[in-house]
């Protein structure tokens, strides 16, 4: 137990520099940009009331919206805005990661700086306004001089309070693609490693700490008139930034960069794909936890190299279709629409499904005599039934229940890693599991036939980016894990992920598939 | 300057022609008609509303007139510079209006610095003020405001209005919050400095007798109109408007008085 931790620790700590160099560097920008934008507004909105309400509600209603929800919207905002300067300038840039990331928390961080300029500001004794004016100050010099360094010291409290919010809120940066130490969390809740998870919420708290004490620092430098104080604050941000930093520009920049969305299974393949390009001689970085909406657009718009997605998901979320066809129609149509719409190349398929399919404990199932879907139209208004994020809201959903004619008592939106044990428990009767999921057989649920074919099925399949269609060294790379993984192999090494023992970090999965991989292709 | 003086006849400093001001259709002054001789010390009389300060404030364009015209040293203010103005203007204020941020000597030496001295003549320009407030150079120089005493700040106020050697000094009830021991001592001595300095000095008060000790010529303001202006002597002795009559009443009653006690007790 002891080894499996530090073996955790371990490897947490060997991606401390490029997480916490991703967090610093995105936070730091969108404090930077935060204040630049907000402490001129406020001086612009001082002699202008109605324009002051304004900002100030604005920036309120931006404090409402969910971190994760801001995050996520200044992806697609970002995708039109370089799609239109492509089209205006031919220039373009990247609207994953950085970008978005450091505009949603530079929103973010304009209300507690916006509104404390501005009560420090209005706040100054109109005596000593007056006073400024009478020794000969331009408006300028009266700011400048007078009203700014006196509404410092409440400036700089609003400052805190941003850095605050911007270093915790960084975190969620994770699913739009920007490194933060987000990805520990995002990492840890899906492969069920807590060590993971606190060793990220730990590491964040403890950087907004240091901030939040070296710019008190600095607040009462400025207020007691001590410039050294204010030298020292200053100095150890810059120390924070340039220590975080320093070990991504000794770096080099990775060539080709790979995908992986939400869950754990994605994390593995993205392991086994970066270790072979690296065994292939080509450097390669990932970007894990990203959105399942963000993931396709990413790949599209050249942010990505290359990525697994499942044909279903393609099929229903973006060619919008609710009808099923058999496996190679879909992968064909699939590839078909991904080549002519985006640019995109479908190199192949893995070799395994990873279908949504219904699955209840085998002795619920067993007393309730339900086999398949249709013997669930029967019970159905009796049980409740558990899904991941996405599911209740997919068109295979609305296929399902209107083709079965299901009604369920209660329908409960889940974490994935949740659904089983739930399950398990009995506090849901059915769940819309991933038949590649090892957890199917570890909870001992039956998958219910879908009798009727409703539900399109799911090849998972390795995804180009357009500028790669035609990169030989890649696809090469690539090519041997082409129908390398059935649905056995993928299963045992999502278990193996999510199991308590041993060196269970996505690499070490990817390792042991690949073993697995050339040990079959041995004995063939 | 000078040969102006002697070629022309003795021009006002500071005039007023027929100056009106109304904010949002309320009048605060009606047509007053003043002016201020070189080297004059002026008090401005009145209750609060009547209009003193306003009339101060138009000096140095801190406000413009609705009408009339306000001349310093023979122009039109509405021609000149504010900010060019109001650094060759020294000006008093009520409530002090030290810069809290900034020590002692760089509140003196503020107006210098926005007029570009350089920083060797600020420093000996700010030790010699130091020493004509009567301040103390070692124990207030550094000093910020909020560690010195009501009298100690208003002597760096008037210090900070004489730094950039002024030859118009304007006060607005320069002593208002100070006890009557420091009051007394900072009022000599602004009076002893006008002299030494051969200013032309206008000082809101609203204490009469204050204006009686002080100034040259007194001016009693009332409900936006100048309804009296002589010499103190003249004002005590007057017998015309009863508001003038009443207001004087006070320091001549006090005069009296005091008379009385120190010539003792009668037989």
């Amino acid at each position: 137990m002891t080894s499996g931790l530090d073996a955790r620790i371990g490897e947490a700590l060997a991606r401390l520099p490029d997480y916490l160099g991703g967090h610093v560097r995105v936070s730091m920008t969108a404090l930077a940009l935060g204040i630049a934008l907000s402490v001129p507004l406020a001086l612009v909105s001082l002699r202008r009331p109605a324009f002051r309400a304004i900002v100030l509600a604005l920036s309120s209603v931006v404090q409402t919206i969910p971190g994760l929800a801001l995050l996520a919207l200044f992806y697609p905002l970002l995708l039109g805005l370089a799609a239109l300067s492509m089209r205006a300038f031919g220039v373009s840039f990247s609207a994953l990661g950085f970008l978005p990331a450091v505009l949603a928390l530079a929103l973010y961080s304009l209300l507690p700086v916006l509104r404390n300029a501005v009560t420090g500001l209005t706040g100054i004794d109109p005596a000593i306004r007056e006073a400024a004016l009478g020794v000969g100050m331009t408006r300028r010099q009266a700011l400048w001089m007078v009203e700014l360094p006196l509404a410092l010291p409440v400036i700089m409290a609003g400052i805190r309070t941003a850095a605050v919010w911007v270093i915790g809120t960084a975190t969620l940066s994770t699913p739009i693609g920007q490194a933060s130490l987000g990805n520990y969390i995002f990492a840890g809740l899906q492969t069920q490693n807590w060590v993971l998870v606190l060793f990220g919420c730990v590491a964040a708290a403890l950087l907004a700490l240091a901030v939040d004490q070296l710019l008190a620092l600095i607040e009462s430098g400025l207020g007691a008139r001590r410039r050294g104080r204010v030298i020292a604050g200053i100095l150890g941000i810059g120390l924070i930034v340039v220590g975080a930093l320093a070990p991504g520009w000794s770096q080099p920049k990775a060539r080709y960069l790979v995908g992986a969305k939400t869950f754990t299974e994605q994390y593995i393949i993205a392991a086994l794909i970066a270790q072979r390009l690296q065994a292939a001689g080509l450097s390669a970085a990932r970007r894990e936890g990203l959105g399942s909406s963000v993931i396709l657009d990413a790949l599209a718009a050249n942010d990505l190299d290359v990525y697994v997605d499942y044909t279903g998901t393609i099929w229903a979320n973006d060619l919008h279709r609710n009808d099923t066809k058999p496996r190679a129609e879909v992968t064909a149509e699939v590839a078909r629409w991904l080549k002519e719409r985006r640019g995109i190349t479908l190199l192949g398929g893995l070799g395994f499904e990873n279908a949504y399919a219904l699955a209840m404990p085998r002795k619920r199932a067993e007393a309730l005599g339900v086999r398949t879907i249709g013997d669930l139209a029967r019970v159905a208004p009796r049980l409740a039934i558990a899904g991941d994020y996405e599911f209740f809201s997919r068109p295979e959903w609305a296929a399902i229940r209107a083709a079965y004619r299901l009604t369920f008592r209660t329908q409960r939106t889940m974490q994935p890693e949740f659904m089983y044990p739930a399950a398990a428990s009995g506090d849901v009767d059915v769940v819309a599991g991933y038949t590649s999921e090892g957890r199917i057989a570890q909870y001992d649920l039956v998958v219910l036939d879908d009798t009727k074919h409703v539900i399109p099925p799911y090849d998972a399949v390795i995804l180009l980016a357009p500028r790669d269609a035609n990169d030989r060294a890649l696809i090469d790379a690539l090519r041997p894990l082409v129908g390398a993984i059935d649905v056995e192999l993928m299963r045992a090494a999502s278990l193996r992920a999510t199991s308590a023992a041993g060196d269970r970090s996505p690499d070490a999965v990817a390792r042991w598939m690949w073993d697995q991989i050339e040990r079959k292709s041995g004995t063939r | 300057m000078p040969e102006n003086v002697s070629t022309m006849p003795a021009p006002a400093v500071i005039s007023f022609e027929r100056v009106s001001k109304h904010y949002d259709g309320v009048r605060t002054l009606d047509g007053v008609t003043l002016a201020v001789a070189e080297r004059e010390f002026l008090a401005i009389v009145g209750a609060s509303g009547a209009g003193k300060t306003t009339l101060l404030r138009l000096i140095n364009r801190l406000t413009d007139p609705s009408e009339g015209v306000v001349r310093v040293e023979g122009e039109d203010v509405r021609t000149l510079d504010p900010i060019v103005l109001r650094r060759r203007i020294g000006y008093v204020f009520q409530n002090i209006g030290l810069f809290p941020h900034m020590t002692v000597a760089e509140n003196i030496a503020i107006t210098p610095r926005l007029l570009g001295w350089d920083a060797a003549s600020r420093a000996a320009r700010v030790d010699e003020l130091i020493d004509l407030v009567r301040l103390d150079r070692a124990r207030h120089r550094d000093r910020l405001p909020h560690q010195l005493s009501g009298g100690e700040r208003q002597r760096v106020g008037v210090a900070r209005a004489l730094a950039a050697r002024p030859r118009i000094v304007l006060m607005d009830e320069p002593f208002g919050a100070l006890d009557p021991i420091t009051r007394d001592a900072l009022g000599r001595d602004v009076r002893g400095l006008h002299d030494a300095l051969g200013l032309t000095t206008v000082m809101i008060t609203h204490d009469a007798l204050e204006a009686v000790l002080l100034a040259d010529r007194i001016v009693v303001m009332r409900d936006g109109r100048a309804i009296a202006d002589g010499t103190p002597h003249a004002l005590l002795a007057a017998d015309t408007d009863p508001y003038v009559r009443e207001l004087m009443q006070t320091p001549r009653r006090q005069a009296e008085r005091l008379h009385e006690l120190i010539a003792g007790p009668r037989p």
